[in-house]
């Protein structure tokens, strides 16, 4: 014990030097910019390019139409991440316990794609496929004679279309990070449930529902976060009219309508992160619990 | 550690910002006589030999041939950045490369951009030859900025899509135009959006001092599914998606040609009920890589050459009016604009800010 505690020594007074580059990453990459940004939401500008500290922007941050878009974006990221991660579950569920073949093959390989699929080629894929002249929407007019926006209420430029879109780019994502902890459920598991007598449910209930749940809860917050800060696509479909936060950061960073609103930004920007990076935290405590079960 | 590399970074940026701009006389002078005449801004914007624009695409109020036509004049290299960029960005851009070469020398930015530039002391003042032929409305007595160009709301419309073109926001909310109304962008980010909006107040017993008519006219339009909320461009044009676009006149016929290449009959209407009016406007950078070919830019801009440049590109230049009485402007290209039969009104910097603000509050929950 002793002896072994001698030699280690040197080794862990410079071991960390190995986590230079990490730590250089993050401060380029997360800190310094998360410094800049709260930097810039605590300040006003005034005449003639004078600046000084205020709370003013945080305030307006925190109030009226941009309180309803944080809300209304932290409502509409939850209830797109709980959908994709239940039919991802079952989707990811039925491509492990199948016997191989193409089509799981298939559906894992294109999660992998579709997952980084989204922005503005997403949302015109979509206006070209289900819009107002879109292909389908004219197919279904033509031979069926039924309206997608009126018969089948799906109204692409609204807020549950642009949550339907979503879903096109979550629900691979879940599969693709579900599936490594579907995999990981030993069949020997299910065996000795089965052989001490336990129901299927039974099953779910006490061995593999608690072995998975820290997995689970971790995806969803990844599906939330990777909702939450979706952009491109609410903007291509709804010029703006969706009360989310990201499209009113755009519309007070760019255009050519609201002057001088960068701080603004700044401190919308700030209350995204105070939302995100709880939930980044969870992800990585529960990836730590579920690899405990999971390996 | 964090901090230290952050400091680094910080300090690194602060650096690069040391100005070597030229301390040629140029940059001070608030018109071609200060230099000597034009002759001899001329001679000191072709030693520069280049000049530095941003974000003006070349669709737009014809600048595609003002720019070609300029170059060739004067022998002189321009470079246009970011053709599609905002004028937030353009404004950003004079701040963010001040001292570089690659800094933006001049800019064409919506009246509040130049308004709130020249308060935070952005732009170096200026006056052209034809200076006085700019209505005092439309400029900075002091010169740090000066309308351009600009027009009035209209509808275009294609023809073949639509079997009869709406002439005015009463129309625009009949049944028949379900799915087919659009604008160029968000009010929130696009003048042209926001100036729709407005005309629709207009239109629906609003006034400059009150845009709310207007946000709830495109609320019920978008509730009838006659609002269709997509960036109109010419390809979602073509492709029927936006048959029916509500932007600026000049925008909407500049379309026609292009848009007969590809098969679509676009018509363009000034709305009939009520419209509204808007100047970009032009400002030379005060930390301008290259002062005289900035105000030189500025001089073949306001020049006939150049305010009949803006007409071929359908838009209204700042002196239109003086070169009406003068005869001087190009009678056909004149005769292409839209006709206008309403009287346009044309909103303060005031009311535009409280128009926004009110819209800022209110667009999101009112159209959704």
């Amino acid at each position: 014990m002793k002896t072994e505690s001698v030699t280690r020594r040197p080794v862990l007074r410079w071991s960390w030097f190995g986590l230079v580059p990490f730590f250089g990453y993050v401060a380029i990459f997360f800190i310094l910019p998360t410094a800049v940004i709260a930097y810039s939401a605590f300040r006003v500008s005034g005449e003639g390019g004078a600046s000084a500290f205020s709370g003013a922007n945080m305030t307006t941050a925190l109030s009226g139409p941009y309180l309803d878009a944080l809300w209304n974006s932290t409502k509409m990221s939850l209830v797109s991440a709980l959908i994709a991660a239940v039919l991802g579950v079952v989707l990811a569920y039925a491509v492990a316990t199948s016997r191989g073949g193409m089509l799981p093959r298939l559906v894992s390989t294109s999660a992998a794609v579709l997952a980084n699929f989204g922005g503005l080629p997403l949302a015109f894929l979509f206006v070209a496929a289900i819009g107002n002249a879109g292909v389908l929407t004219s197919f279904v007019q033509q031979r069926l004679g039924l309206s997608l926006r009126d018969d089948l209420g799906l109204d692409l430029y609204s807020q549950s279309g642009v949550q339907f879109v979503y879903l096109y780019f979550l629900i691979p994502l879940m599969v693709l990070v579900i599936t490594p902890a579907l995999e990981g459920l030993r069949p020997e598991w299910r065996e000795a449930s089965d052989g001490l007598g336990a129901h299927g449910w039974q099953y779910w209930r006490y061995v593999a529902g608690p072995a998975l749940l820290p997995h689970f809860l971790g995806s969803l917050a990844l599906l939330f976060c990777t909702s939450f800060s979706s952009y491109a696509t609410a903007e291509a479909l709804t010029n703006g009219t969706l009360a989310i936060t990201p499209l009113r950061i755009d519309s007070a960073l760019s255009g050519n309508v609201l002057a001088g609103q960068e701080n603004l930004g700044a401190a919308l920007a700030l209350s995204m992160i105070v939302v995100v990076v709880p939930l980044t935290l969870l992800y990585q405590l529960m990836q730590r619990r579920s690899s405990r079960w999971l390996q | 550690m964090a901090l230290l590399a952050g400091t680094l970074i910080l300090g690194g940026t602060a650096c690069t910002k040391k100005a070597d701009a030229s301390a040629s006389p140029a940059a001070t002078a608030t018109s071609a006589a200060d230099l000597g005449g034009m002759d001899a801004l001329v001679a000191a914007a072709k030693a520069e030999g280049s000049l530095n624009l941003i974000a003006l695409p070349r669709d737009w109020a014809g600048y595609g041939d003002l720019l070609d036509n300029f170059g060739a004049k004067y022998g002189i290299t321009v470079t246009v950045d970011n053709p599609e960029a905002s004028s937030a960005d353009a404004v950003n851009a004079i701040k963010s490369l001040e001292g570089q070469k690659r800094a933006p020398d001049a800019v064409d930015v919506g009246t509040a951009f130049a308004i709130n530039g020249a308060k935070e002391g952005l732009y170096a003042p200026y006056r052209v030859a034809t200076w006085d032929d700019i209505p005092e409305s439309q400029k900075s007595p002091d010169g740090t900025w000066f309308a351009d160009y600009g027009g009035y709301i209209s509808i275009g419309c294609d023809a073949a899509k639509v079997t009869v073109c709406p002439a005015s926001f009463a129309d625009l909310a009949k049944p028949e135009y379900k799915g087919k109304v659009a604008l160029t962008g968000d009010p929130l980010k696009s003048n042209s959006a926001l100036m729709a909006v407005w005309s629709a107040a207009l239109a629906n017993g609003g006034s400059l001092d009150d845009i709310a008519p207007g946000i709830d006219y495109f609320g019920e339009l978008k509730a009838s599914g006659n609002y269709v909320p997509v960036k109109a461009t010419a390809a979602t044009i073509q492709s029927g998606e936006t048959p029916i676009v509500v932007d600026w006149d000049y925008l909407n016929a500049a379309k026609t040609k292009d848009l007969a290449a590809a098969g679509v009959n676009w018509t363009v209407a000034v709305s009939s009920d009520a419209t509204i009016g808007s100047y970009y406007a032009q400002a030379i950078s005060a930390t301008a890589p290259h002062p005289a070919a900035a105000r030189l830019w500025q001089e073949y801009l306001y020049s006939d050459e150049g305010q009949n440049g803006y007409l071929a590109g359908y838009a209204r230049p700042a002196r239109l009016p003086a070169m009406e009485a003068s005869g001087t402007v190009d009678a056909s290209l004149a005769g292409n604009l839209p006709k206008v039969d309403v009287k346009a009104e044309f909103p303060t910097d005031a009311e535009a800010t409280a128009a926004k603000n009110t819209l800022t509050q209110t667009w999101a929950s009112a159209v959704k």
